[in-house]
């Protein structure tokens, strides 16, 4: 069946709620406003305010609160609005959630869900076109995850409730009209990286809402001679290591493609795990397409330039080859 | 609560009294226009309207003087406007035009101007709050007399950040003039759904901070408690909290679809409108005629037209200059 990346996290949520009367939501507008994606849209109505239950505007303080439902047996599922409000509740997800389980010398686990919608190209600018994936993907005692397609925003959400500890997952909010194919009930796990497209020559390494362009670069370069593989990370933390180096060994280029800015990215770790693990197996330097060091502007035409696109990968990628590409 | 309309005389000489007509208008019209060049696609991104409670900062800036400083959010264009930017500098920073008031790179929620004392524009709750209180620390070591106006929907009264700038500015005793507009909902939630006490001047005066409360669709009401809250901030050395009780007659942002409220409400709402109570008011004392109302109307649509046109002939930042505003440039180079 064709649904939307939003409909199959909904049928997660859903699913998720019929399933276990210990999850329960917490956010902003997530019940009477129905969501600010819509991706809460009539759960309101099919499970009633204590379990689809809107907070006041308070990120540090409910995000605290779901930290607590997750230690007193609860299955919470916390809805931060983006992740750009995120900030406000860092110090509960770094101090508290993520440090829980190692500083009781694992007495307790936090088995909390965090969705946050991610990431720029709406022209909202700087104050709401973040992706701080990498700051979370820095963090011991948490998981990060990525859901890039359809399919897993279907199914990764029950590996996160199935999970012990904090998982943080990031949606991109150009991802939540994405259509797809994707039957009623998905199993995915939540440690692997995926290769969505295979090819030969050359490593595309990606994940969430850089996954589409890159398969659209991925498709020009086949025009232009060049049979790109492309990998979707889709866990952030931890990392899948041997997919992503299997991928360039095999291939002996890669390119990285990451919506945060270059310097400290995640596509930096990329870059470092494949050049330490490797290097001997590389015909080119890898090369990393990110977004400019800039904040994200307003205006059309600058906030397209600032973020990766499908001619910068393309680019990017010649460039491994040498001129002319073969 | 919902009361009787705004009535009564206007107790302002003409100059003020029009004027503040004249201030409502101007915000009006130009987001009319907003909402509609959105829908043409030439504004993008978030674009939150204020119709419906222009009385507030109208009645609100009259009381400031040019010298204070105001700190807005994300629902600004009227407390630019009214602030003294230009409408050109408005609509070109809508469009992202570099003539924009910020270049193009903050659009809607994002209106700054140095020259004007107005320090943005922020699109985080409650984010301009402790950034308030700042500026008033610095007013009051630099032995200044500014005063630092800072307005906030009622939903950031929930975030951490209202609580610790109240306490700071109660405890320090700074000249900061909370402004709450209080339209009575945070996108879709309503204030009994987000506060356990919804007496909002009750939490404020629980930080020292004194508090007032005024009619927000009545801008006499607006400006005359904002000039009494400005004469308390000044001879009593304290904070003043003021909430105004208004109502945003629009969505809360182009993707809203308005499901938490009833049509009814708003149209009961409606028939406080700022707008329409005060100008029937200014013409039942024989203030005011139909022509001059039409006039003034006019003169306000040939400004927005002015300020399209000059938005659409403004030019797109050029890529060499993207990383330019990254950090402040030093002098050498
Ligand atoms: C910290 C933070 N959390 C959430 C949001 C998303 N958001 C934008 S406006 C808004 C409602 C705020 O309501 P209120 O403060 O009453 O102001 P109003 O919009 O009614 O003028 C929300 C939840 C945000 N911008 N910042």
């Amino acid at each position: 069946m064709k649904r939307s990346y939003r409909e199959a996290l909904r049928g997660a949520l859903r699913a998720a709620l019929a399933g276990d009367p210990r999850v329960f939501m917490m956010g902003e507008d997530i019940g009477r406003y129905g969501g600010t994606y819509a991706v809460t849209k009539g759960l309101l109505d099919e499970f009633g305010a204590e379990r689809i239950r809107d907070t006041p505007l308070s990120e540090l303080g409910f995000v605290g609160a779901g930290i607590g439902a997750a230690l007193g047996g609860m299955r919470p599922i916390v809805e931060i609005m983006t992740v750009n409000f995120s900030l406000l509740a860092l110090d509960q997800i770094v101090n508290t959630a993520a440090l829980y389980h190692h500083m009781s010398g694992g007495q307790f686990s936090v088995p909390l869900v965090i969705r946050v919608a991610t990431g720029a190209g709406r022209q909202v600018a700087a104050q709401h076109s973040h992706s701080f994936e990498n700051w979370y993907a820095h963090i011991p005692g948490i998981k990060v995850l990525a859901p890039a397609t359809v399919e897993d925003a279907r199914g990764m959400l029950a590996a996160a409730l199935a999970d012990p500890d904090p998982v943080v997952m990031f949606e991109h909010v150009q991802l939540y009209n994405l259509e797809d194919e994707c039957p009623d009930l998905v199993e995915v796990d939540i440690v692997s990286a995926k290769v969505r497209r295979p090819g030969s020559q050359l490593s595309l390494i990606t994940y969430g809402g850089s996954l589409p362009k890159t398969l659209v670069a991925a498709e020009r370069l086949a025009t232009l001679g060049i049979d790109a593989e492309v990998i979707d990370l889709r866990v952030l933390r931890p990392l899948d290591a041997p997919t992503v180096l299997a991928s360039v060994r095999k291939c002996r280029r890669a390119v990285v493609i990451d919506e945060c800015w270059r310097s400290g990215s995640l596509a930096a770790e990329i870059v470092a795990l494949i050049v330490e693990n490797a290097f001997y197996d590389l015909d080119a330097p890898p090369a990393r397409v990110c977004s400019e060091e800039v904040p994200i502007p307003y205006a059309k035409h600058l906030e397209d330039a600032v973020l990766p696109q499908p001619e910068k990968i393309v680019d990017a990628a010649l460039s491994l080859f040498g001129e002319p590409p073969p | 609560m919902i009361t009787a309309p705004p009535s009564g005389p206007v107790p302002f000489d003409d100059a003020l009294a029009r004027g503040l007509l004249a201030d409502m208008l101007r915000v009006r019209r130009l987001e009319e226009k907003a909402a509609e060049l959105y829908g043409a696609g030439k504004i993008r991104g978030f674009l939150h309207l204020y119709i419906g409670e222009e009385a507030v900062a109208a009645g609100a800036m009259r009381a400031l003087s040019a010298e204070d400083n105001v700190v807005a959010t994300y629902r600004e264009h009227g407390h630019a406007l009214l602030r003294g930017m230009a409408m050109r500098s408005i609509m070109a920073e809508m469009f992202g035009k570099v003539e924009g008031c910020s270049r193009g790179h903050g659009g809607s929620m994002h209106l700054f101007d140095a020259r004007i004392r107005l320090f943005g524009g922020n699109a985080i709750v409650g984010g301009g709050l402790p950034l308030a209180v700042g500026l008033a620390l610095a007013e009051r070591m630099q032995d200044s007399p500014r005063v630092t106006a800072c307005f906030f929907g009622e939903g950031a009264i929930a975030e951490g950040a209202f609580h610790e700038a109240m306490n700071l500015a109660g405890l320090w005793r700074l000249p900061v003039l909370f402004c709450c507009e209080n339209n009575l909902y945070a996108m879709g939630t309503a204030l009994s759904r987000s506060e356990a006490q919804t007496d909002l001047c009750l939490k404020a005066a629980s930080y020292g901070v004194s508090t007032l409360r005024a009619d927000g669709q009545d801008v006499v009401a607006v400006h005359q408690t904002t000039r009494a809250a400005l004469e308390r901030l000044r001879n009593e050395g304290v904070p003043v909290f003021v909430e105004y009780q208004t109502y945003r007659y629009r969505a809360h942002s182009m993707f809203d679809p308005e499901l938490y409220r009833d049509k009814s409400e708003v149209e009961a709402w409606k028939s406080r409108g700022p707008l329409h109570t005060y100008s029937a008011r200014l013409k039942a004392e024989g203030r005011l005629s139909e022509a001059e109302f039409l006039a003034l109307d006019s003169q306000v649509g040939d400004e927005v037209e002015d300020a399209v046109a000059y938005a659409e002939s403004g030019t797109w930042e050029s890529f060499d200059d993207l990383m330019r505003a990254v950090h402040t440039a030093s002098p050498a180079a």
